[in-house]
């Protein structure tokens, strides 16, 4: 079976599996923003309960591994009352977890913003959550895309576990195929090219563009 | 809310300082940034403070604009206690309530600009009015208008500050204070960061501003000729403390003080 005969055949799983995959990435992605940005700001919160809470969450979240919190929360959480269909399962879960590297990412942002800004905000007699949204937040979102775009690649691949609990993603595809057709290389060898793509040719020139939007906004470009 | 014990002329707000410092100290540490410090600044006065690095002239500032805490004594503006507040007889702690609604008299420019990044010229000044004292966007505009217009900046009111030069950035850093219609303006360096030819650009504003307004000012400065031209009183402070105080003519044309001289020799060699 040549290679085009293979794509012919298995195509449209392939696609399917893809598009899965893509509306996965964009979940988590989207949760893991979220959670970061709370968990972020709760690390500095003035309170040492909220400040507590946040650093348990980042370090179980970044200290243990993502599988492993995949399979609690699909089979471990419905003991405890809490079931989640696999798919939300799947996002949830890689969410959670990208949201606690993210969250550091927020809070070195939001600390490297200059000193002076947060002076000239309180000098205007901003309250501090004005200071926060009006003028700190703006700028360290500049200051932190770049390693978001390195975060949501991670973030993509991480998305590959969900085929563990039957999430029906590009690796869940690829495998089964692989299970009746023994094409290993052909299956395999097109899941490691449809995640190179996704990464580099969506995920990087999104973030680039993202990035150009942020510096005109400074009046940069 | 004039219960000012050192005033002695038993009229009214007319004679009550807009800042008075009360026997302040800051300290970092062990380190003794400003030693029981009395300063008093009457109403429409143009104070400029100078002296040798390091002697707490920044701090001065920044305790007034509530940027640093205060170890000991009290800070009164308008009359009231500035990080404290009346309670059952005693002064204590002020609540934010009260520090917001002292920070509202005061305004500040710092030697670099501060200017935030991601607003345009005119942004930069609508923020405060708008977000702050909740006035409608179009008055706000025609606030910030008029003050950008008065600085010079009303042609550049749509640029960001990356696209500005440190003289014209610090024009609208003017504006952008003075737009929360402050009583005090304080000044920390304001000229010290920009290129000599621009230099002039600020001075003229805030010598305008002297003219032309009635604002309560203290003006950290290394310039002195500046300084002597538009201050009502000159202080040069050394080592935390006052070491001498009085007119641009008596600081500037006969320092009584030892330390005066040598300071006003060195900067005038330095020139
Ligand atoms: N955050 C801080 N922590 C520790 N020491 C500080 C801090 N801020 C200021 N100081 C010290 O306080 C003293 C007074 O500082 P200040 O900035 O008021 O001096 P200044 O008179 O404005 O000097 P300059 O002319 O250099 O601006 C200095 O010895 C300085 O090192
Ligand atoms: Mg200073």
């Amino acid at each position: 079976m040549s290679y085009l005969e293979f794509l012919g055949q298995y195509g449209d799983r392939i696609l399917s599996g893809t598009l899965v995959t893509i509306l996965l990435t964009v979940l988590a992605s989207m949760l893991a923003m979220a959670i970061a940005l709370a968990a972020g700001l709760m690390r500095m919160a003035r309170s040492p309960i909220v400040r507590g809470v946040a650093v348990v969450y980042i370090e179980i979240f970044r200290g243990t591994s993502l599988l492993v919190q995949l399979y609690w929360i699909f089979f471990v959480l419905p003991l405890f009352g809490i079931t989640l269909e696999k798919f939300t399962a799947g996002f949830v879960a890689v969410g959670m977890n990208l949201g606690a590297y993210g969250a550091e990412l927020v809070r070195g942002a939001i600390l490297s913003v200059p000193r002076g800004q947060w002076e000239a905000a309180l000098a205007l007699n901003m309250s501090p959550a004005k200071r926060m949204v009006r003028v700190i937040l703006p700028q360290a979102v500049v200051i932190m895309l770049p390693s978001w775009g390195n975060l949501l690649i991670e973030l993509l691949k991480g998305t590959a576990l969900v085929a563990l609990i039957a999430v029906t993603d590009l690796m869940f595809q690829v495998k089964q195929i692989n299970g009746t057709t023994f094409l290993s290389a052909e299956a395999f060898g097109t899941a490691l090219i449809v995640y190179y793509v996704l990464a580099r040719f969506m995920i990087t020139p999104f973030m680039r563009w993202l990035e150009r939007v942020m510096q005109r906004r400074l009046g940069r470009a | 809310m004039t219960n000012e014990p050192l005033q002695e002329t038993g009229a009214a707000d007319a004679a009550t300082p807009m800042v008075s410092f009360r026997k302040v100290t800051k300290s970092y540490g062990r380190l003794v940034v400003l030693d029981s410090l009395d300063l008093d600044v009457a109403e429409g006065e143009m104070v400029s403070i100078i002296g040798p690095s390091g002697s707490g002239k920044t701090t001065v500032l920044r305790m007034l604009m509530t940027l640093e805490t205060i170890n000991g004594g009290v800070i009164y503006v308008d009359g009231q206690p500035l990080t404290h507040m009346p309670k059952g007889g005693q002064l204590v702690p002020a609540s934010d309530r009260h520090l917001r609604q002292m920070r509202s008299k005061i305004g500040m420019c710092f030697q670099h600009f501060n200017l935030f990044p991601h607003m345009t010229a005119l942004e930069n000044c609508m923020e405060g009015p708008v977000h702050v004292l909740g006035l409608s966007k179009a008055e706000a505009r025609e606030r910030s208008e008029q003050l950008l217009e008065m600085v010079g900046m009303a042609d550049k009111r749509n640029q960001h500050p990356s696209r500005l030069s440190g003289g014209q950035q610090q024009r609208v850093a003017i504006a952008r204070a003075l737009a929360m219609r402050p009583k005090v303006m304080l000044f920390d360096e304001v000229t010290s960061a920009l290129d000599p030819e621009v230099i002039g650009e600020v001075t003229n504003v805030i010598r305008k501003l002297v003219s032309e307004h009635h604002l309560t000012m203290l003006m950290v400065t290394h310039q002195m000729g500046f300084a002597k031209d538009i201050s009502d009183r000159v202080c040069f402070f050394y080592g935390g403390r006052i070491e001498e105080q009085g007119t641009p003519e008596q600081i500037f044309g006969n320092p009584r003080r030892e330390r005066t001289r040598q300071f006003l020799s060195a900067v005038k060699e330095a020139v």
